[in-house]
């Protein structure tokens, strides 16, 4: 290769130092820059709190809590142990199902989206699966499997998984034929044609629907936990109405809600930075 | 061995009963330079596919190497197509990379630096312009050291100096790996310019209406005295060749 690199055609272009020294300068506004985001993120949440608490005093109701009787309950449930434990379950039970149905999902969606006889063939179960209620694919695993782990975990990933594939094949039908048609000409392995040419253009789709999915799922998980689970956040939930102890209720949802952020900006975000690269326009 | 024989008797598209290519018969010499041109809509990218294996042919309609030989299996290809197709996440280098063994990577640096991109390998191609996209493609086609080069209109839509400065990167690399290369085109002063033999392609369903051998001494320069008066004269032999008609 090496002799025919001693011409240069092309004298490189030398403006970049300009873009690293606006870098450093960004960098300097940081604090307030996360200071206002933090304020703008949070502030409306604030917001909500305080009507909350004004709301409660003036209603003066035993199944309307304050915060701050919401707060003392989360307080206790944590100290007692038994909350931390049941969130863990619930968790693990949703990001089990997530799995499944996304890894399930996927596989059925790109097979739909590029095989078109397939696709005609599936079609309507596939509608029939997205309108069939939650409730009914729960209670027939439970009557079908028995009250079993499996059986919970099945329900979730059976209500989930349709709408999986509905976004996945979308994505698959429109992968840029071009982009595979360079691979062939290169003859790229299938694993690199795969992974480097087809998958990137379903990132955005797969990221959508994963981010649509974690919240239904662990909604599912709840119903499902309730209905035939003797653990899990679900299970607690009932346990608090049958008590009418609307306080701990709220405190659960508190809590769980809380740890769903926390998994979208640990989890999510880095993610989408990930899908994001190369379509930033500068 | 790099010759290609083209004997195509009629290629329909799916689902389309009009042939877009008719009977087209030629052959390339190895190491040969051959520019094809025809009207918009003749099928030139077609007839590309169908040499790259992209598109499908009947079994022997395109062959490779000397058909006395055994040897007929498709060679090292590169195809430069007419938009750059290039991965958006993947970075100039790792578009690159994508082509290569990974034993062959260590060439990259030294290509892109050919190309004019020494310092561009880790940009993703939206922050590159069109250009610099093309010469990404034309090195991700060079970096496989293709022995049979297959250009698709690579140079529509650039600048004058750009383009002028891409043949000239084009013409040196292919004279000094002796690679074979059909180099489709609607620019007559462009073929003249880069290729050995010149291709006229009819409307559909297409054949070769015409063939000349440019017999001009190289280096040749872009629409020269000589490059002009040898073009003049080949329009006024044959006015309607461009439109793919021979009288």
């Amino acid at each position: 290769m090496k002799s025919f690199f001693f011409k240069n055609y092309f004298r490189p272009k030398e403006n970049f130092e300009k873009k690293i020294a606006s870098q450093s300068m960004i960098s300097k506004g940081i604090t307030t820059g996360l200071l206002r985001y933090l304020l703008q993120r949070l502030g409306i949440i604030a917001l909500m709190l305080l009507m909350w608490q004004g709301m409660a005093w003036f209603i003066a109701s035993p199944d309307f809590p304050s915060l701050l009787e919401v707060v003392k309950s989360l307080h206790f449930h944590l100290s007692q142990g038994e909350m931390i434990t049941n969130v863990i379950i619930t968790l693990r039970r949703a990001l089990i199902s997530f799995i499944i149905a996304m890894l399930l999902g996927g596989l059925l969606g790109i097979i739909m989206g590029l095989n078109r006889l397939v696709n005609k063939l599936t079609d309507s179960l596939l509608i029939i699966m997205l309108n069939i209620p939650a409730l009914v694919t729960i209670l027939l695993c439970y009557v079908w499997f028995g009250l079993v782990e499996s059986a919970a975990i099945a329900a979730v990933v059976i209500n989930k998984m349709p709408t999986v594939v509905v976004m996945i094949r979308e994505g698959a039908r429109v992968v840029d034929k071009d982009l595979l048609a360079v691979a062939k000409v290169y003859q790229l392995s299938a694993r690199h044609t795969f992974f480097k040419v087809f998958l990137p253009q379903l990132y955005p789709f797969i990221i959508a629907s994963a981010r649509s999915g974690l919240s239904l799922i662990w909604k599912i998980v709840l119903v499902v936990e309730l209905l035939g689970r003797s653990d899990g956040v679900g299970f607690a939930l009932n346990a608090m109405f049958q008590f009418f102890d609307i306080a701990g209720i709220l405190a659960y949802t508190l809590a769980f809600v809380a740890v769903i952020m926390l998994i979208e900006a640990a989890i999510f975000k880095p993610f989408d930075k990930l899908v994001a690269r190369g379509n930033c326009c500068e | 061995m790099s010759e290609v024989n083209v004997a195509i008797e009629e290629k329909h598209y799916l689902n389309n009963h009009n042939p877009v290519l008719g009977q087209l018969k030629f052959n390339v010499k190895n190491g040969e330079f051959v520019a094809i041109i025809g009207p918009s809509g003749c099928g030139k990218t077609t007839l590309l596919n169908m040499i790259s294996g992209l598109e499908s042919s009947v079994e022997q309609q395109i062959t490779y190497g000397d058909t006395s030989d055994n040897e007929k299996h498709k060679p090292h290809l590169g195809y430069i197509f007419q938009q750059p197709r290039l991965m958006p996440w993947l970075t100039v280098r790792e578009n690159i990379e994508l082509v290569l063994p990974t034993s062959q990577h260590y060439g990259i640096a030294e290509l892109l630096a050919q190309v004019g991109l020494a310092n561009q390998g880790e940009y993703y191609p939206r922050q590159l312009s069109g250009g610099m996209q093309r010469r990404v493609s034309i090195a991700r086609a060079f970096a496989t050291n293709p022995k049979l080069l297959l250009l698709d209109e690579p140079f529509n839509s650039l600048d004058a100096p750009t383009a002028n400065r891409l043949r000239l990167l084009l013409i040196d690399l292919c004279k000094q790996r002796g690679t074979t290369v059909i180099f489709v085109t609607h620019d007559l002063s462009e073929a003249i310019y880069l290729a050995d033999r010149i291709l006229f392609m009819s409307n559909p369903p297409s054949t070769v209406i015409h063939q000349t051998l440019v017999k001009l001494p190289r280096p040749r320069k872009e629409s020269g005295a000589l490059e002009l008066a040898w073009q003049a004269q080949l329009m006024t032999r044959f006015p309607g060749l461009l439109a793919g008609k021979i009288d």
